[in-house]
């Protein structure tokens, strides 16, 4: 994928361009506001990952506003060290699809920008979602893998579809809290283990293959098992 | 200081040290002119004293002007009646009339006077034509010998057409006297005024003096840097005392915020130097002694992972302070917890079953409150974790919500080693961990958080014995009205209970 990178702190940016060409991305990287606006409003993008503090006059927010209102609608995620409620608050109304507070763990910003440019791409709505055997019906709500039906909870159903939408990419455990429970604390207590653990003995313990993967220093996937 | 050159050294001083001292005895000789209490005193008896003039005046003009009024119309009808007289009887007629008036007239009020046209008096009760009754049908006030005493008197002149003159009148010597007691009366009411004014002005002086000072005084130390100084109160619940009462609060708020601060920055040089130090001697260590690169990166993971731990702790004290600056309040909104509270429950639960913890909830149908979701699920959520990572394997974590009028309580029991009694209030302090908690993993920010939360909503976190473990009860008005309002409400009810007495 094509990723925009706008950041001036040198270190942040090497290490973010670096990883993101050994995930297999293209990176254009530029270090102020004025040249990101520029890339960003006449070249094609994936994702921007955008600093909110930039040299050059033109600051995150304002290149965000400008660039919404030429209808660009290339997703956008916020890497600032203004990390509070407000500010997070602010980013998002601009148009910002995502918010990540320095410093940060990489896996998390790896897989969070990998799951706004597969956003981005809009499959459109489906009504069916499909991981190897394992079938969602999201109108009728029903699960099976490999034709056997598979009885879940309702918030068991939210995660697994969360999961699903997700297939093929980490997908981190604030991810799965914002975005399955919308909760935006850290537990502290291994909570989204235990309710992926759960979910693991409903679709992968009666099977012979496994579907959901943990991995490590960064959260799970669901992806079907290389033969 | 030493080091500076002559000439700049005296600019120097008079810029910043003597000036307060130059300053201080100009206000204290200005000080009853420059009183707000003295200038409210003056205006308030100036506005006194006009209506009070202006009431004396307009009724001594009304009382007068009826008196000489009704007086100039008693000669008018007097004088037109004699007149009847002398055309239908001529001067023997008009004779005739005069004498029974003067014999009718038993106050000898009535004055007439009928003189030939040579001056001599054919009949009347005054001695002389008066020297100043000069033109005829022309009212005049004179003063007059009458009886022997000297009098006043309203006359008026009527010209015969055989040239004999009459005089019609009255005498005024009440009238005058009671102008003179008006006016005596007026004089002194003035006296009595300015007396009273005087007083009232330095009542009102003290009354401010002794409220306003004490404030000043107090602010003044605050300012200087003495946060224990706090506004006397007379608990009368007068606009003074709720004043003083919402000044206390402000500076406890304040001392509190203070606190904070210092016991913030204390735990940071403490509990924040720990880890980076740990992850800094790990680096270290692992650059000058690993031997390869597994050996490294274990290093450097575990670095990382104290790193993080660091970052919790910064977002957490960050947060804290967040929510005490009150910057969120923008966010109420009326909501109903219980579907937060239920979904949190599912979501604990199944934390709690990993452990073999028996967990039970239970909640009424609404839980309506003005507050903040976000922050409410957090606070719920921080009891529930420390409930849970408290809690004994096998062990029994209760969560119950109970409402009555006024308030939502959210009980979270467990029965783990709980909080000593001494330490419990000491609990909800930043950076707080009870002696059974070192071990655990923490940030000893949780509880501090939920305190803090729970502040925001003008409620509280109480910490009691469950006997064992601990039950923490998050308490939360469901009204929460913004703090303006709250004291216009105590304001208003205060003036209400003044108009009562008065």
């Amino acid at each position: 994928m094509r990723i925009l990178v706008v950041e001036d702190d040198k270190d942040v940016a090497g290490f973010v361009v670096k990883g993101l060409r050994e995930a297999g991305h293209t990176i254009e990287h530029v270090d102020n506001g004025r040249d990101g606006l520029f890339l960003a409003a006449s070249e094609n993008f994936d994702a921007i990952i955008l600093d909110r503090m930039l040299p050059g006059g033109i600051d995150g927010l304002r290149l965000l506003e400008t660039l919404r209102a030429q209808d660009n609608a290339t997703p956008v995620l916020f890497l600032s060290a203004l990390g509070q409620v407000d500010d997070r608050v602010k980013g998002l109304k601009a148009g910002g699809d995502d918010y990540m507070t320095k410093p940060f763990a990489f896996a998390e910003l790896l897989a969070r920008v990998e799951a706004l440019a597969r956003r981005g791409k809009g499959e459109g709505p489906t009504t069916r979602l499909m991981v190897g055997d394992l079938e969602m019906d999201l109108l009728s709500r029903g699960v099976k893998r490999a034709g056997q039906k598979i009885d879940l909870q309702p918030r068991e159903f939210r995660l697994l579809e969360y999961l699903m939408r997700h297939a093929g990419q980490v997908v981190t455990r604030t991810m799965l809290l914002e975005g399955v429970w919308d909760y935006h604390f850290d537990p502290q207590t291994n909570v989204i283990d235990v309710h992926v653990s759960r979910l693991r003995q409903k679709i992968d313990k009666p099977f012979e293959s496994t579907l959901l993967h943990t991995v490590r220093n960064a959260g799970y996937m669901l992806r079907v098992e290389e033969p | 200081m030493a080091d500076l050159p002559d000439s700049d050294a005296p600019e120097d001083r008079t810029e910043l040290a003597p000036r307060p001292l130059e300053a201080e005895p100009v206000v204290r000789r200005r000080t009853v002119l420059r009183s707000a209490s003295v200038r409210f005193a003056v205006l308030y008896g100036l506005v006194f004293g006009i209506s009070t003039i202006v009431l004396a005046a307009s009724l001594r003009y009304t009382t007068l002007g009826l008196l000489s009024r009704q007086t100039e119309v008693a000669i008018r009808a007097d004088g037109a009646g004699l007149l009847n007289h002398y055309r239908t009887g001529g001067i023997p007629g008009m004779v005739l009339a005069l004498r029974n008036r003067i014999r009718e007239n038993p106050d000898d009020s009535a004055i007439y006077l009928l003189v030939d046209p040579l001056g001599n008096r054919v009949i009347g009760n005054m001695s002389g034509w008066p020297q100043a009754v000069k033109q005829d049908n022309v009212l005049y006030s004179v003063p007059i010998e009458h009886f022997h005493k000297s009098s006043a008197a309203q006359l008026r002149a009527y010209a015969l057409p055989d040239g004999d003159q009459l005089l019609v009148g009255r005498d005024i010597e009440m009238q005058v006297k009671l102008r003179r007691i008006l006016r005596d009366a007026m004089i002194w009411a003035l006296a009595a005024m300015v007396g009273l004014g005087v007083v009232g002005a330095l009542v009102v002086r003290g009354l401010f003096s002794r409220s306003i000072g004490d404030i000043t005084t107090t602010t003044r130390a605050i300012a200087r840097g003495d946060l224990s100084k706090r506004v006397r109160r007379d608990y009368t619940g007068d606009e003074f005392d709720i004043m003083a009462e919402t000044i206390n609060d402000m500076l406890d708020r304040i001392a509190r915020l203070m606190d904070g601060v210092r016991q913030v920055s204390n735990a940071i040089a403490h509990d924040l130097r720990t880890p980076i130090a740990r992850a800094r001697t790990r680096l270290e260590f692992a650059a000058s002694h690993s031997t390869d690169a597994d050996e490294l990166r274990i290093a450097i993971e575990r670095a990382t992972g104290e790193l993080d731990g660091v970052v919790r702790v910064f977002q957490a004290l960050l947060r804290i302070a967040e929510i005490e600056a009150g910057a969120r309040r923008s966010a109420f909104a009326a909501i109903n917890l219980t579907p937060v509270i239920a979904d949190l429950a599912e979501f604990y639960e199944a934390a709690a079953e990993e452990r073999g913890i028996t967990f039970d909830a239970s909640w009424p149908d609404a839980l309506n409150m003005i507050g903040d979701v976000d922050m409410l699920q957090q606070a719920i959520a921080n009891l529930l974790d420390n409930a849970i990572k408290f809690a004994p394997d096998g062990g029994v974590v209760h969560l119950a919500a109970r409402r009555d009028a006024e308030s939502i309580e959210i009980h979270i029991t467990d029965n783990g080693p709980g909080i000593p009694e001494a330490d419990r209030t000491r609990a909800t302090e930043r950076f707080y961990r009870a002696e059974a908690a070192r071990n655990t993993p923490g940030t000893g920010l949780g509880l501090a958080l939920v305190a803090a939360i729970a502040q925001l909503h003008n409620g509280r976190i109480r910490l009691d014995d469950n006997h064992p473990g601990l039950r923490a009860v998050l308490v939360l008005p469901r009204d929460n009205p913004k703090p303006s309002a709250k004291l216009r409400e105590r304001l208003l009810s205060a003036t209400r209970r003044k108009s009562v007495v008065a």
